[in-house]
């Protein structure tokens, strides 16, 4: 091997760093976020999960990536979906019922057009860096 | 098509009674007559949580953020902004944060929750991704164990679990001593007991590594390859995370022998308690994984010396270890820039209780209770106002709206009679009495008091019942004295920070609101309608138009009346429940 575990991390750390921040090379690659940690569940995020999975099973959609995540912070607006696409913001959308888990695919995702009323805000600033370079 | 521009307007309760719906028409109305409909869409959003600053408009992509908009400056927001280009200077918010990033308006920033709602918890390659375990390779492979107690030591970082202690002092004792044991212990205090509190919960269950880098690091720093993570078992999804992540850990080598192929070997194993407060204290803590009942001893000698199965112990909270992986990767430099002179970095609240944004907050030290609750949390529900807000949990105590411009860190809390504790925030409204939610803490402190010392065991009760007999209409104004009387001796002479700290709220509640205590007592009046002795509730009957809905809704038949003639509480029978103030649409209820 010639490779010492600690350059094996690194190296797995600057292949992920990017896949998790550009996903380039796979430009309509699709992110839907879910919030899962205690509060979010409890509030319905696991019926969340499962109306993205069977509606966009549904429709045949398969370039979409669901990752489930702890909490945002955003409590109040439980259960929160971040999306995370090409051409459009990065956008978190809070109180995300069954019902508007299926605008967020037909508007956002298909259509191109935020869903009214439910956008919220990144709850704060990062301080890891996000990588400022392309591939 | 896609649009090329998104204007977003806040919809939150504050900026909507500040006109954010004419805004918003005006807008739609102004991008219809350009014919930009296909290129700018105008939408409604949450609360944005910077409510004092309302109506705000954000646009999209390039997240510029303007507040205090009115409607006469829609035009200049489309034509300036987004067709020409030029930002708005004298609408752009202007935060106190430091840089130039819009983002920065909400006056957070991520060190501990970096990772949470970022990271799918399961899954280890998104959190090395995320600088994961570059700091337990660079304090290996390039640092000597005194260094990373030395990075600690610039950081300046102290224990978030409640009394602030330096970190890096704690891992130094022990580094110290370490030579002459032949064992060391690395605890994580994950037994997060505060009502209102679920900071470590989060992180836990967002960023399960982050914990265990920082305890190898503590292993490496300290000399120990024994961890331990005592963690109650009301928290089922974030110990199965806790093994998930120690499992994944194993397999990528950064867990167990010879990690990361440098010889050095540590791993971590998961002590489950049953949830009693006390075990939160470090040396009950200490007991319960020991297999004791989880009761404090005296200190010293600190468990740093002398801990677990009497060999050195480094203990730490959740959050604690949280940042400490930034700080090393960091530098401490970098870490202490953050904060006040004697508090670095950022502490995590959980704010809940009274207020529009509950959730997770963190925030640098120093920054006021004001920001916290207005800028961030979106101020008060139903217009209500502030009274005030409880910090750190049963030995914490009340702040007042007086004190709301204060920066918040360790010193200030405890000199306005309260503490950081683990960082819960409760906000109260003019609803809540402050002597009934005293009672609710004593209360706690009493029930979870595990009656090793008769301070907190007989004193806490006595105080208990003084409260109950206040609440009851039945104070008199000695009650008063005997609860200061009671209170000072049990801060002194408990055996732990538990007795130690519950007479606290009373202090602080008596400091601030002992014209509240009075009106119990003297004028046997509940000013916020909350206790129920001392509460009647009449139907004003120049108010009152007859509408029946009290009537029907009273759960024991106790209000008549007529359909359209005043109604009347039958003050005997009604059980104060409050049902019918709740249910008036007039406001023809009152409390006295």
């Amino acid at each position: 091997m010639g490779q010492t575990p600690l350059d094996a991390i690194n190296e797995l750390r600057e292949k992920k760093r990017l896949e998790l921040h550009y996903r380039k090379g796979n430009e309509d690659k699709i992110e839907i976020l879910i919030g899962m940690g205690s509060s979010g569940i409890a509030s319905g995020a696991k019926n969340v999960l499962r109306t993205f999975n069977e509606i966009l099973n549904e429709r045949g959609i398969t370039n979409v990536l669901i990752r489930r995540t702890g909490s945002l912070g955003l409590d109040h607006a439980e259960p929160t979906v971040e999306i995370k696409m090409t051409g459009m913001p990065d956008i978190i959308y809070g109180k995300v019922t069954q019902d508007v888990a299926q605008q967020i695919i037909e508007k956002h995702i298909i259509g191109k057009e935020l869903v009214c009323g439910h956008i919220y805000d990144r709850p704060a600033q990062d301080v890891v860096k996000e990588p400022t370079h392309a591939l | 098509m896609p649009y090329k521009n998104f204007c977003l307007v806040c919809s939150g309760n504050q900026c909507e009674s500040a006109k954010s719906e004419e805004i918003f028409k005006e807008l739609k109305k102004t991008v219809t007559d350009l014919n930009l409909g296909q290129e700018i869409q105008v939408v409604k959003t949450g609360c944005f949580g910077l409510c004092t600053q309302g109506p705000i408009v954000k646009i999209l992509p390039d997240e510029t953020f303007y507040v205090g908009v009115d409607t006469g400056d829609v035009k200049a927001i489309i034509h300036e902004h987004i067709i020409g280009g030029q930002t708005i200077e004298r609408l752009k918010f202007k935060g106190k944060a430091p840089g130039k990033d819009p983002r920065h308006y909400q006056k957070q920033i991520r060190i501990a929750l970096r990772n949470c709602g970022v990271i799918n918890p399961e899954d280890i390659t998104e959190y090395i991704g995320r600088d994961g375990y570059a700091a337990l390779g660079k304090a290996i492979f390039e640092m000597k164990p005194a260094d990373v107690i030395e990075e600690l030591r610039k950081s300046g970082l102290r224990g978030r679990g409640g009394a602030g202690f330096p970190t890096w002092l704690k891992w130094k004792f022990t580094h110290d001593v370490k030579d002459q044991s032949d064992e060391v212990y690395i605890v994580c205090n994950a037994d997060e007991g505060d009502p209102g509190a679920y900071m470590d919960r989060s992180i836990l269950e967002g960023d399960p590594q982050s914990v265990l880098e920082a305890m190898t690091l503590a292993g490496y720093a300290c000399g120990s390859s024994k961890g331990y993570i005592y963690i109650r078992a009301e928290y089922p999804l974030a110990i199965e995370r806790l093994y998930t992540a120690m499992s994944q850990a194993r397999e990528y080598g950064l867990l167990g022998d010879n990690i990361l192929g440098s010889g050095f070997n540590f791993d971590i194993e998961i002590r489950l308690g049953a949830g009693a407060f006390v075990c939160g204290e470090e040396t009950a803590l200490l007991a319960s994984i020991e297999g004791e009942r989880g009761m404090p001893r005296p200190r010293p000698p600190f468990p740093a010396v002398k801990g677990l199965w009497g060999k050195p112990t480094v203990i730490n909270n959740v959050e604690t270890y949280a940042n400490i992986a930034q700080i090393i990767l960091r530098g401490g430099d970098w870490f202490s820039q953050i904060g006040t002179e004697k508090s670095k970095g950022t502490k995590v609240f959980a704010l809940t209780g009274k207020i529009n944004n509950s959730g997770l907050v963190e925030v640098p030290m120093g920054t006021t209770l004001r920001e916290i609750i207005y800028d961030i949390g979106g101020g008060i529900p139903k217009g209500k106002a502030f009274k005030a807000v409880q910090t750190g949990g049963p030995s914490g105590g009340v702040i007042t709206a007086d004190h709301l411009d204060t920066p918040i860190d360790y010193e200030n809390l405890v000199a306005l009679g309260s503490m950081m504790g683990s960082g819960g925030m409760i906000v109260m409204d003019e609803d809540d009495c402050i002597v009934d939610v005293t009672k609710f803490y004593l209360d706690f402190s009493v029930e979870e008091s595990c009656g090793k010392c008769a301070p907190c065991r007989i004193g806490g009760r006595k105080m208990y019942n003084i409260l109950n007999k206040i609440t009851r209409g039945n104070g008199t104004m000695e009650d008063i004295q005997h609860l200061k009387a009671l209170a000072v001796p049990m801060q002194k002479a408990s055996l732990c920070g538990l007795g130690q700290a519950a007479p606290n709220p009373i202090l602080s509640t008596l400091r601030y609101f002992e014209d509240e205590y009075l009106a119990h007592i003297q004028d046997k009046r509940c000013p916020a309608g909350v206790c129920k002795a001392l509460v009647t509730y009449t139907i004003d009957p120049d108010i009152c138009i007859g509408c029946t809905v009290c009537s029907r809704k009273c759960p024991n038949n106790c209000i008549t009346g007529e359909r359209k003639e005043p109604h009347f509480i039958d003050q005997e029978r009604c059980i104060k429940c409050g049902i019918c103030y709740k249910g008036c649409k007039f406001g023809a209820v009152k409390i006295a």
